[in-house]
């Protein structure tokens, strides 16, 4: 099972809620480099994985392993350290803060100014603190919010939040980047432009685990796709498979039709 | 200047060195403390016994004394700090009131008697020189990324630990230098007053200094230092205006806070606080934020 | 021996209940620490005091009389010092209720002086021995009995009436409640009512169990109160109950054995609670949805 291409492995991971099953022993495998895309209905236990895979909430059962390390009992915080970032479905920026201390918080975990050192602010704090100043206005510039670097978070529309949630993930230099829905809510444009990203992103060379529900999106951008369905694993394959898999036609379907 | 005035000039001077370590916490890292004059008075005793009985000079013993009140900081900080909202409130109130009670009992801190004859050695270059160098730590703090860190925590606990800080050493990082900050504002006032008791730290100077902060605007450091001048002044104020007003002074200070939180419950200079983190009520988290990460 | 301090604590617990129940029913309301509630507890035993010295009434009279004037005052704290602010931070409203506690405390120091004052001598204590065991005074026996009618009406009132339901619909969600027609300020104006009612009987109760009715007496008794609710799970009734007993016999037992920290016992207690089971003894989880 355990083979190097595999950057993250999970193992019939469960997660029980109350009596609710959210999700009921789902393999997940990334390999290191794609873009590997994980859609179903509303409720199938998309953003709960995600939970898992970031330490938000421990595994009912099953195990997860991120480069060969067991993630068991990890804090979120050390999660990140280890090179897994993530965004949020709901965005939760730091709302009162600037767009560039967003971005200079997620390298948070990259950098060790410590409480001396800020209040005597020492040279190697000082280049420190450029040099975070300047990733920060790096990292901007790559989602297009260099512009607006002095504005409070709360105050950008909403399309511009979902980038610097992107961007305040990208900050920490992740290996493993997980996007929760980041087109929700974006115009036809901005999700053209979001799929340049997510591309630009996996060409220097992150791996992209990406909860979309905008198909067109997903089929142009994924090299594989997984489908969950009230929280089991109903496929998993390259687009074609995953389009014509009677299983998942019948779980959207079915979703439709409910929906009429 | 008259002595009467110099009082008043060095209690600001102390209040001012609260509100703002106060601020830090509750204002910056968004942890609210009912308990805050506990470190104060933590610090005031030890400094006051390291002076007499160890025969250390007043500076050592001050610093010292923010350094015991630090470290009860992190005592209490570790337990309390992982209950959030009102939850915190109460156990840092309880936190006050047990060590209120155990220094009435102790032999050491003089019991219910207090301890009295504490030399003269506050002055007030000496609280000015407190007051710069703390409000200066404050902001260097405050705009580095530790201080970052602690707002990131105030805006949204889960994101922040998503970005990879540690948010229960952070909480805790905090407390301890708002306790540091507290011990020496207690120091200061035990060597000033020269006299010093159990109920001086008590729950309602906790909540004198969270007035302070509130009053002048969460979360803005400045708004703490006049927060502290405007809630020290009035009640003198109050004095001085009339011997009528005088007699009833604390029924107006009591009136004057109900009223300033009327007209601006926000405080006096809030600029970037948002209220609603503190909507962690006991009753669990309430429905406004829409429920789980989605 | 035992069976006599167990009287005690009871006796004790059950002022505290009374006064926990004004907290509980507030907070679950508003989600406010009403700090002011001590100081209802203090006007309370003021004019039940009043009321038997100066005018002469009888006791049962003085205690319902109390209980309206406290009951008089929680509604106007309320309209005048939380109303406006139902809509700001949770801050404003909490230093509010300090403004109030106070305002109430220093006024009462001016009109009635710092000193303590006690009921007339006329207010007999006589010792009931029940069995063999164990004896209880008449004022123990007052204190339970009171407290005992007053929260089992307070039970019937919430859980079987329909102003019981809407108090009830309305702090789970008042959203809601509004959209069922029913008059979320007047039955927030009632809780405040219910609970100060109860406070003052507890203050009045208070100041004839310990002979001493002064303006600073709220304090202590109304942090415990407090207390007393948190342990039970704030916002729950029959936890406002059994968190003022326990804390009562805790407190009476404790002191047996360290009498100069019972204070701190009564803390202590608390916060091992918070951190074992922050919702209280019988406050429901509310899922944590993060
Ligand atoms: N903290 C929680 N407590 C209780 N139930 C939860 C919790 N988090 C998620 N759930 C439930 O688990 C199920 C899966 O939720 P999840 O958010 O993972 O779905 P999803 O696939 O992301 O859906 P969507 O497309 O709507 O975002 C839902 O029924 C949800 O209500
Ligand atoms: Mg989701």
């Amino acid at each position: 099972m355990t083979t190097a291409t595999n950057l993250l492995e999970g193992q019939s991971l469960s997660m029980v809620f109350g009596g609710l099953s959210a999700l009921d022993s789902v393999d997940i495998n990334i390999k290191k480099g794609e873009v590997l895309s994980l859609i179903g209905p509303n409720g199938a236990g998309k953003t709960t994985l995600f939970n898992l895979l970031t330490g938000v909430y421990s595994p009912t059962r099953g195990k997860i392993r991120f480069k060969q390390r067991e993630l068991r009992n990890m804090k979120p915080y050390d999660i990140t350290k280890m090179g897994i970032a993530r965004t949020f479905q709901n965005i939760r920026l730091f709302g009162n803060m600037t767009v560039l201390d967003n971005v200079t918080i997620g390298q948070h975990c990259r950098t060790k100014t410590g409480i001396f050192g800020a209040i005597f602010k020492t040279p190697s704090v000082r280049t420190e603190e450029k040099k975070t100043r300047e990733k920060a206005m790096e990292v901007l510039k790559l989602v297009e919010l260099d512009d607006v670097w002095d504005e409070k978070a709360k105050n950008l529309p909403y399309g511009k939040q979902r980038r610097l949630e992107m961007a305040r993930a990208l900050a920490t230099d992740p290996e493993l980047i997980l996007l929760d829905e980041p087109a929700a809510g974006m115009n036809p444009q901005e999700t053209n432009e979001l799929i340049g990203l997510i591309d630009k992103l996996n060409d220097m060379g992150k791996t992209v685990l990406l909860i979309e529900h905008d198909m067109k999106l997903v089929m142009d951008i994924s090299q594989r796709i997984m489908v969950l369905d009230y929280g089991k694993k109903i496929a998993d394959g390259t687009p074609e498979e995953v389009r014509n898999d009677e299983k998942v036609i019948k779980a959207y379907l079915g979703d439709t039709h409910k929906g009429e | 200047m008259n002595a009467y005035y110099l009082q008043i000039l060095t209690v600001i001077g102390i209040n001012i060195i609260l509100a703002a370590s106060l601020n830090l916490i509750s204002g910056y890292t968004g942890q609210l403390s009912l308990g805050h004059a506990t470190f104060m008075g933590i610090g005031a005793y030890s400094a006051t016994l390291i002076s007499i009985h160890l025969g250390l000079p007043f500076i050592i013993s001050l610093i010292i004394g923010g350094v015991v009140a630090a470290i009860f900081g992190f005592i209490i900080g570790v337990p309390t700090l992982r209950l959030k909202g009102d939850y915190l409130a109460i156990a840092t109130l309880g936190f006050g009131e047990i060590m209120k009670n155990i220094n009435l009992n102790l032999k050491i801190t003089g019991g219910p008697m207090g301890l009295r004859g504490i030399p003269q050695a506050t002055n007030i270059y000496i609280v000015i020189a407190a007051v710069v160098l703390t409000i200066f730590a404050i902001n260097r703090i405050i705009n580095s990324r530790v201080g970052k860190s602690f707002i990131a925590i105030r805006e949204d606990e889960l994101a922040a630990e998503a970005m990879g800080i540690n948010t229960t050493h952070y909480k805790i990082l905090s407390f301890v230098i708002g306790a540091f900050f507290a011990g020496i504002a207690g120091g200061l006032y035990a060597f000033f007053f020269r006299y010093i008791h159990p109920s001086n730290f008590g729950f309602m100077k906790s909540i004198e200094i969270l007035c302070m902060v509130v009053l002048g605007g969460m979360g803005n450091t400045y708004g703490a230092v006049l927060g502290a001048i405007i809630i020290t002044v009035l009640p003198e104020f109050l004095r001085t205006v009339s011997p009528v007003i005088s007699q009833y002074r604390m029924v107006f200070y009591g009136l004057l806070l109900v009223i300033m939180m009327i007209v601006r419950p926000q405080g006096i200079l809030s600029q970037d606080f948002d209220f609603t983190l503190f909507n962690h009520g006991l009753l669990g988290y309430k429905k406004k934020k829409g429920g789980q990460i989605q | 021996m035992f069976f006599e301090q167990i009287i005690n604590g009871l006796a004790l617990g059950s002022t505290y209940s009374l006064i926990a129940l004004g907290y509980t029913m507030v907070y679950g309301i508003l989600e406010l620490i009403n700090f002011a509630h001590s100081e209802i507890y203090m006007t309370g035993a003021f004019i039940g005091l009043t009321m038997v010295t100066v005018y002469k009434v009888p006791f049962p009279i003085a205690l319902l009389i109390s209980m309206a004037g406290s009951c008089i005052l929680g509604v106007c704290i309320e309209k005048a010092a939380y109303k406006p602010l139902r809509k700001a931070n949770r801050i404003a409203p909490l230093i509010s209720a300090i403004g109030v506690s106070i305002f109430l405390q220093n006024l009462a120091l001016i009109i009635a002086g710092p000193q303590a004052r006690a009921f007339p001598k006329n207010f007999k204590v006589t010792t009931i021995q029940v069995g063999s065991l164990f004896k209880i005074s008449s004022i123990q026996l007052l204190i339970l009995l009171v407290s005992i009618v007053l929260m089992i009406g307070l039970h019937f009132l919430i859980n079987k009436t329909k102003i019981g339901q809407a108090i009830r619909a309305t702090a789970q969600d008042k959203e809601t409640a509004q959209l069922m027609g029913i008059k979320i300020d007047r039955i927030i104006s009632l809780t405040f009512a219910i609970g100060s009612a109860l406070g003052g009987a507890a203050g009045v109760l208070v100041g004839v169990y310990f002979n001493s009715v002064d303006p600073m007496m709220g304090f202590f008794p109304g942090l415990k109160g407090f207390v007393a609710a948190v342990l039970g799970g704030i916002g729950n009734i029959p936890g406002a109950m059994v968190g003022g007993l326990i804390l009562g016999l805790v407190e009476v037992i404790g002191a047996v054995y360290m009498s100069q920290y019972k204070d701190a016992i009564a803390f202590a207690v608390l916060i091992i609670i918070l951190l074992l089971k922050p919702t209280g003894l019988l406050g429901q989880k509310v899922q944590e949805k993060v």
